[in-house]
Formats: C-alpha cells, structure tokens, sequence
C-alpha cells in the first residue's frame, strides 16, 4: 500500500517524516521488549504448572466436577466470576442506557416502508428458522453440562441469545419482539445476577463461607452433581442470555425503529 | 498436534492480516467473525476449549453482529 501524502502543516507541528520517525523509534523498543519478554517464557510443551496440577487432580474428588475450569470458575474464584457477572450486568445497563430514545428521536413504523421491509431470501429465512430449534437446545445443552464438559452458563447465554438473532432472520423485527418481552428479559437478566448472589449467600449460611459449595456433591460424571456449580452456571446463563438479548434488541431497536425528527420520511 | 497447532497459528497470523487489510468496516465485520472463529481452533488446538467456545460465541458471532448493527444505523 503506497503511504498516504503528508497533510498539511500547521505551525508549531511536528513534519510527518519526523512523526513517523518517532513511530518507529517506539515500534523498534517495543518490539525489542516483546522479543526479549518472549524469549525467557518456558517451553509451552514442557510447562506444567504447579498449581494447574493440584487443580487437575483434586477437583473430581473434592466437587465431583469433571470439568476443572468451571469448578474453578463457579467454585475456587466463584468471587470473581460474581465481579465479571456485574460487570457484564453494568455494561447491558449503560449500553441501554445509550440507546434509549432521545427526545429529538420518534419510534418511525417498522414494516411500512419498503427500505425497512426485509428483504432475505427464502433460502436465508429456512436456513434460520430451522436453526432456531437446535440453537436453543445447544444452549441448554451448554450450559447445564458446565461441571461435565467444556461450557457453562456464559457460552450457553450467548448461544441462547443468537436464538433470537436467527428468529430476527427468519422473520422480522415485529415477530421478534413479540417473542422477546422486555419486562421477561430485563426480569431474567436480573434474576440471574441475584441469584449468583443469592447461591453465594446459601454458602454463607449453610457452609460458613460466601459461594461456598453447599449442595451434595453427588458422583463425577453425573448430570446432578458437584453440589452449587451446575446451579451457579445455569444463574450466569440466564443471566447472559438476558443480557444479551437486551443488547440486541436494544441495537435492532435504534436500527430499525427510532429515526430522528427532522429526517424526511423514507 | 504439533502440526495442527503450526497451521491454527499461521491461519490467526493471516486472518489478522486480512482482517486489517479489508478496508470496507462491512467486509471487516465478516471477516473478524471468520477470524474469532479461527481464533477458537487455535485456543482449541492449544487444549482450552472453554476460551475456545467463548471465543466463537464473542468474537464470531456477538461482536461482529454489533459492528454491523452500528454501521448499519450510521449508514442510516
């Protein structure tokens, strides 16, 4: 790609030669540090991690989790995964919050005017629709073998919420948010949050420690087992699924919904 | 696996390219989902699954779907 010709100079600024001078200055130190930091890592194919060990071999005994990175997601540093639960919660919160209709902005029809009537093909809207089915069960697939397999309750969220986007495909705006009713959304979004907390709580009170597993841990391997973790997951998966869906609907909202009022009718 | 795992890095290695070479934001959105997508082979041919769905259900589906709604309103 030929390099772009120098913008014009204000007085007092830097020449783009002498920017990109600099530039390269920094690039070089920089470079030469990653280099020099990737240098001293050890060999990935020898490295055995002490404490990955010690997880590896206690966890099926001490949660009857086969799965050893949810046991410690919902269970070791269950805390931490409380924390990225809120911040997710936070962030579906300002993004809505961004996204409200504004004073200067109209809800506009959705289906009358022909720019806006969708135009997928029928190939598209089968594809989706006979997508919709799997991706649910996928979903709650995903998230209830958290303690068993690779998964949990945030991948399992996420692919619940692209149930929605499929329906969206295969239809249009109005049908998909007749299937989406916000009070239900914003109410699992919420119940989801509180009932990480509220998991977490039990352990206090049961356990004597906050998100201390506090269930039978019942035998590895088994769909009800490893005590609090499945339950946790399945609170983090509503939790996503609503967050998700919220975020979506928010953006599909303001795309096809909301129009300024002094733009022309289309 | 050792190969499997040269191949997944090299795909990464053009899939980034790629990305920052497709100029048009609409193109770059469909081409960073197919880069998130092998960005979860590579955590998957690297024995971490878990980063690897997380990975597919972000950066290949949730994140390019939001970059395209945003153009799409710009583009309004």
């Amino acid at each position: 790609m030929a390099a772009q010709a120098p913008p014009p100079r204000r007085p007092g600024e830097i020449s783009y030669a002498a920017r990109r001078r600099l530039f390269l200055i920094g690039a070089a130190g920089l470079g030469a540090l990653l280099l020099w930091g990737l240098a001293g890592l050890p060999d990935y194919r020898d490295f055995t991690p002490l404490l990955g060990q010690v997880m590896n071999s206690v966890t099926v005994q001490e949660r009857s989790s086969t799965a050893v990175v949810s046991a410690i997601n919902f269970d070791y540093r269950a805390f931490d995964t409380l924390g990225e639960e809120f911040i997710l919660f936070a962030a579906v919160l300002v993004l809505a919050l961004l996204l409200r209709r504004l004073e200067s902005e109209r809800p506009g029809p959705t289906t009358a005017s022909p720019r806006r009537a969708h135009t997928t093909s029928a190939a598209v809207r089968l594809a989706a629709t006979a997508m919709v089915g799997p991706t649910v069960l996928l979903a709650v697939y995903v998230t209830m073998h958290g303690h068993l397999t690779p998964g949990g309750g945030f991948q399992g969220g996420v692919i619940a919420a692209t149930a929605l986007l499929l329906v969206y495909l295969a239809s249009d705006y109005e049908r998909m948010r007749r299937l989406r009713p916000r009070a239900l959304v914003e109410t699992a979004k919420a119940g989801g949050a509180l009932g990480f907390v509220l998991l977490g709580l039990g352990g206090l009170i049961f356990a004597g420690a906050f998100l201390e597993n506090f269930l039978p841990l019942g035998e590895p391997g088994e769909l009800v087992a490893a005590g609090t973790i499945p339950l946790l997951s399945l609170a983090v998966g509503i939790e996503v699924s609503g967050g998700f869906v919220l975020l979506l609907s928010e953006f599909l909202t303001q795309l096809l919904v909301i129009r300024r009022e002094q733009e022309p009718e289309a | 696996m050792m190969a499997l795992q040269a191949v997944a890095l090299l795909v990464v290695a053009v899939g980034a390219w790629a990305t920052v070479a497709a100029r048009d934001p609409v193109r770059q959105a469909v081409v960073v989902s197919l880069y998130g997508l092998t960005l979860g082979i590579l955590f998957f041919a690297f024995q971490a699954p878990d980063v690897a769905l997380s990975n597919i259900v972000i950066g290949a589906v949730a994140m390019p779907t939001m970059i395209l709604l945003a153009i799409a309103k710009t583009r309004d």
